[in-house]
């Protein structure tokens, strides 16, 4: 025992000693300290010559260097933000069957596809949305959000298994459309980062509430009621789909 | 060449959209308490703050206790010293851009649920304490009198969140503990890219 706990303070010392050459070595020697600001400085200067047009730089290092004055308030509209975030993905049928329909569909597939559906939806969603909010168009969403719902509906009914990926992939292609529309109605005038909890929790919500709705799966009536839904969802979207076609 | 050289231009165009300056907003709260709990309540009610350090957090405590722990107390102590420094010299802008993307980006890192080197996690930790900290008090700074009890006040605020997260992250080793933890880091990540197009699209 004495022997191991010499051992191990000795090694202890060696190691303190190791990590504070090492520190002096990468940190502080002067050689490695001034190639790396060589090979900063190089590759900044790259940068900055093959990057933008002279013209660029005479309006984008006015634009990052102008101070301005700060605004004594607190950020505008961020409850209407939020309040409005919170209620956009609940404020269309179409979005809503779509989503629960994720979450049933998570719940028939089971682990670990009843967390890791819910999580690329709203990621992808989200980046649906930057594409909306930039400016980026994308065809045929409405028809996309009713297809979702028609698909992923058919889905639970049938209780198709497809590979994980497959699943993810599917559900990831529609979150696009779903986020592309709330990206471009989005109100003027609100917060944009409240907006965005509320629309984030929102989505989330409606995938935990198709989960919840989806654990009936576990009784031979409740798996009946789950394939019932899955119609109800396909149905809905169907509707949707004639009329965005329509 | 060609390829190198648009590369290049479009790295340049979203470097600058990141770090864009913009007027700062001061949203100093009034508790009537006084200045280190004005500095919790601002803390609290500063979203763009609150968001990042919880998704580090979650990112610190899904790699373990001690990736937790160094989080915590590098993230605590330089936005302690930032604010400090703010200050002494506040700066006038913000950039709500950057912080956009550092929630997506300690989100999605989090969500993703890889190994990260605890070294990296320490200086993302100081990087972020550093300038979330200094743009954070000095938001207050250009606007009223902030007080070493504000910069306190907040430190403290920060210290309790991140240890919360991150022990709560620590002890979700497997499912369904380690589920929440990495579905809450992905709605923060799709916080983060909303935001970073809101920005983008609306300029606010």
């Amino acid at each position: 025992m004495r022997d191991g706990r010499k051992v191990s303070v000795v090694s202890d010392q060696g190691l303190a000693r190791t990590r504070l050459r090492a520190l002096l070595t990468y940190s502080l020697q002067p050689t490695a300290y001034s190639l790396a600001k060589r090979l900063a400085g190089r590759r900044l200067r790259a940068l900055l010559t093959y990057s933008l047009p002279p013209t660029a730089y005479s309006l984008l290092l006015p634009a990052l260097c102008a101070p301005a004055a700060a605004w004594a308030h607190a950020e505008p509209g961020a409850a209407s933000g939020f309040l409005s975030g919170l209620s956009h993905p609940v404020s269309g049928l179409d979005h809503v069957l779509a989503m629960v329909a994720v979450g049933l569909w998570g719940a028939q597939l089971g682990s670990p596809a009843i967390w890791q559906l819910p999580v690329a939806f709203p990621l992808m969603m989200a980046v649906g949305g930057f594409l909306g909010l930039i400016g980026v168009p994308l065809p045929g969403v409405e028809i996309g959000i009713a297809l979702s719902a028609v698909l992923l509906g058919v889905m639970v009914l049938f209780e198709v298994r497809p590979p994980l990926a497959a699943a993810i992939a599917l559900v990831a292609f529609f979150a696009i459309f779903h986020g592309h529309a709330h990206g471009t109605e989005l109100p003027a005038g609100q917060s944009g980062l409240t907006y965005s909890i509320g629309f984030v929790i929102a989505t989330g919500l409606l995938h935990v509430l198709g989960i919840a709705i989806g654990l009936l799966n576990r009784w031979t009536a409740g798996r009946l009621v789950l394939r019932g839904a899955g119609a109800l969802v396909a149905a809905g979207g169907a509707y949707f789909l004639v009329s965005a076609i329509a | 060449m060609r390829t190198t050289s648009v590369r290049s231009r479009r790295l340049s165009v979203l470097l600058a959209a990141i770090t864009l300056p913009v007027p700062a907003h001061a949203h100093l709260v009034t508790t009537g308490l006084g200045p280190f709990y004005d500095g919790i309540t601002h803390f609290f009610v500063s979203l763009e703050d609150l968001l990042p350090a919880l998704a580090l957090a979650l990112l610190a405590g899904l790699q373990g206790a001690r990736a937790g722990r160094y989080a915590l107390f590098c993230l605590t102590i330089a936005w302690f010293v930032a604010g400090f420094a703010a200050m002494l010299r506040p700066t006038e802008i913000t950039t709500p851009a950057l912080a956009a993307f550092v929630l997506l980006g300690f989100g999605a890192l989090a969500a993703a649920d890889r190994r990260v080197p605890d070294a990296l996690v320490r200086a993302l930790a100081v990087l972020f304490g550093t300038v979330g900290g200094y743009l954070s008090a000095s938001a207050i700074a250009v606007e009223t009198e902030l007080t070493g009890l504000a910069v306190l006040g907040a430190s403290v605020a920060l210290f309790a969140v991140v240890a919360l997260a991150a022990a709560a992250a620590v002890v979700a080793k497997r499912a369904p503990g380690r589920i929440v933890a990495r579905v809450a880091a992905s709605w923060l990540a799709a916080i983060g890219l909303l935001r970073l197009g809101w920005w983008l699209g609306n300029g606010s």
